[in-house]
């Protein structure tokens, strides 16, 4: 052994010949940028179609003169209709722009959880964010509590609040002097999720029989979206994220055991607590206005992890563009598809979802992926 | 011999001279008393590692080998005395710190599947990292270097869950030491060793040692303690109940005493070191 180890100068060179060559899987030595930026084209082109379609179709190419016309620098299209403009400012782009940030917002919680929980089922309503969020909402519109309070629209205030109390309550309830045991947070967070939903499901027992509301807010629907919702779900999205994105390199190394990463210089008390307070906000500014979206912060994670590797620093951000193009071309899917009636766009991504993510487990079962 | 000596120190034998107190010892527990909520594991216990010398940690079963390493590394507080590492008291450093200034290799290490083994290295250089940067160069030379210490650069572009029991341990030891740490902890390195890797490891910890390194191991294997460490630390009832070169600590008496079982300690016929067999 210290006969091999003592090697001369000339096996360097072969090594980091060797190096180069592994260093595209090796994010944190070159990293891909170029596959994020094919993500981004992908991502807008499937939102400036989005866009073009609808019970007036406008073609693709208008559809971007009229987004750029906005811009000092260019001049509204020739063959533009007078209506195109309203009803891709008023009605089809804020629903784009809004279902974009949900999906990325969804998925990229969802990317920081299951390299969190170490989990792979684990996805951004893992600690009750959900069943929280469903019930502030069941509470606002199924009971006395005023839908509006001075104008002021409370139901994705009390979801909101729903969503962050669940993981606040699950949180302090697994902690314990040495710190959060993970196993105990998930399993904390499967009775408080549990029992928010034992008195949703009674709420809406016992309340009128006109659930519809209550109902189309459980699956998920952006048919209300206005410019106002995406600027504030994006004062909660934005540090959230960008605290998630900012410990992507931590994620990789907690992948070791807990007291492993421990000795490497994490602190992984602080990490985790940091990390799930971003994905809480995260998740419950996402749910607060359009409701309960599943499959993305699962589906979108995997698919990147599955096909591009195991770093982080690459996951998170490819999770983002990969739910937001999920995500509007879903919501696309619910307002077309049986238009004039409109879907829940959960059911869409369950419908898309669950086959496509089934699809990939057989692949990687076989070994393709 | 002397430049592999060198190498091991480029590798990671450079004592950080602003965290090292000149004249202390590589680690010193004083009166340490420590445990686990109500139970009471180490009671009483006092210690002291030369610098670049290698220690054996040896005793029965459940006796706080595992305890006394996670105080030595400053991730358990004791509940009484105190344990210093090059100088510092490592109780009172952060997360981040304490990294700088002692690496462990626990037992039974699991690492990351889907991971290539320069990859864990690599987060090894955490401790030095700001949250935000990334990997330099010269932390990838480090890494490499750390690799071929251990002599697993062969492995470095392989994915770690495809890696034998031997190779991953050696991948284990090599992030440890691009931690670049003055001290390295080592929990039952050799457990599932065959028996050509157990004593390369071992030699492996002289070098290190030589190069300046002070080096703990736990270890189950009493020869195996013997032949390859300076000193033998042989723990019983929560303390250090015989401390000294292999041939002191290693008596027929002191085992008895310990383990509470009989054994013949000979000599190597040709180091002389004590090899102990069942009567």
């Amino acid at each position: 052994m210290a006969e091999r180890r003592v090697r001369s100068a000339p096996a360097a060179s072969v090594e980091s010949g060797r190096i180069d060559a592994v260093s595209a899987r090796l994010v944190g030595l070159r990293y891909p940028w170029w596959r994020l930026a094919i993500g981004g084209l992908v991502f807008a082109a499937t939102a400036v179609f989005a866009a073009s379609q609808g019970s007036v179709d406008i073609p693709f190419g208008s559809v971007v003169g009229v987004v750029l016309s906005r811009l000092p620098w260019f001049e509204l299209p020739a063959d533009a209709k007078p209506t195109w403009n309203t009803i891709l400012w008023e009605l089809r782009l804020p629903r784009v722009v809004l279902a974009a940030i949900v999906g990325a917002a969804l998925a990229m919680s969802g990317a920081a959880y299951q390299g969190l929980f170490k989990n792979p089922l684990a996805d951004p309503y893992l600690v009750g964010v959900a069943s929280g969020a469903g019930l502030g909402a069941t509470i606002v519109l199924l009971t006395g509590v005023p839908l509006f309070l001075g104008g002021f629209n409370l139901l994705p205030v009390a979801a909101f609040a729903g969503g962050i109390s669940a993981v606040a309550v699950a949180y302090s309830i697994a902690r314990n002097s040495q710190g959060t045991p993970l196993t105990t947070l998930i399993l904390a967070g499967v009775a408080i999720s549990a029992l928010a939903g034992a008195v949703s499901s009674l709420l809406m027992i016992r309340s009128d029989p006109e659930l519809r509301p209550v109902l189309s807010w459980l699956l998920g629907s952006f048919i209300s979206a206005e410019w106002s919702e995406s600027g504030v779900v994006l004062v909660y999205i934005v540090p959230s994220l960008a605290v998630i994105l900012g410990f992507a390199r931590i994620l990789n190394v907690l992948q070791l055991r807990e007291d492993h990463a421990s000795m490497l210089g994490v602190d992984v008390e602080k990490v985790k607590a940091l990390l799930v307070v971003a994905a809480t906000l995260a998740t419950s500014a996402a749910v607060s206005f359009n409701g309960l979206i599943g499959f993305v912060g699962l589906i979108a994670p995997h698919t990147v992890r599955m096909i591009w590797g195991v770093d982080y620093r690459f996951i998170l951000p490819m999770s983002g563009i990969v739910g937001a193009t999920f995500l509007v071309l879903a919501d696309l899917v619910a307002r077309t598809v049986a238009s004039p009636a409109e879907l829940p766009v959960g059911v869409v991504t369950a419908f898309c979802g669950a086959p496509f993510f089934l699809y990939i487990l057989r692949r990687r079962r076989a070994g393709v992926v | 011999m002397r430049q592999l000596a060198d190498r091991v120190e480029a590798a990671g034998g450079n004592v950080r001279q602003d965290q090292d107190v000149e004249g202390a010892a590589g680690i010193e527990a004083r009166d340490v008393w420590a445990g686990y909520g109500e139970r009471q594991v180490i009671k009483g216990l006092n210690l002291r590692v030369e610098r670049g010398s290698v220690t054996a940690l040896t005793g029965p079963n459940g006796v706080g080998k595992s305890t006394l390493l996670r105080l030595l590394s400053g991730s358990l507080k004791p509940w009484r005395g105190t344990t210093r590492a090059a100088g510092a008291d490592v109780s009172a450093l952060s997360v981040r710190e304490r990294a700088r200034l002692v690496a462990v290799v626990p037992q039974n290490v699991d690492l990351p599947p889907g991971t290539a083994a320069l990859e864990v290295v690599l987060m090894g250089r955490n401790p030095h990292m700001s949250l935000l940067s990334w990997e330099s160069a010269s932390d990838v030379d480090i890494a490499m270097e750390a690799m071929r210490v251990t002599d697993s650069d062969d492995l470095l572009d392989r994915r770690v869950d495809e890696l034998s029991g031997g190779e991953r341990q050696r991948v284990a030891i090599a992030t440890a030491l691009a931690q670049q740490t003055p001290v390295l902890l080592l929990d039952e390195p050799t457990a599932n060793l065959d028996l050509a890797y157990q004593p390369a490891i071992m030699s492996l910890m002289r070098e290190l040692a030589s190069a300046g390194k002070t080096v703990v191991v736990a270890v189950h294997d009493l020869t195996l303690a013997g032949q390859f460490c300076d000193e033998v630390a042989l723990m019983s009832e929560g303390a250090i109940h015989a401390v000294g070169s292999p041939e002191e600590a290693l008596t027929e008496a002191n085992i008895r005493k310990a383990y509470g079982a009989d054994v013949t300690v000979l000599a190597h016929p040709s180091t002389g070191k004590p090899i102990v067999v069942n009567p």
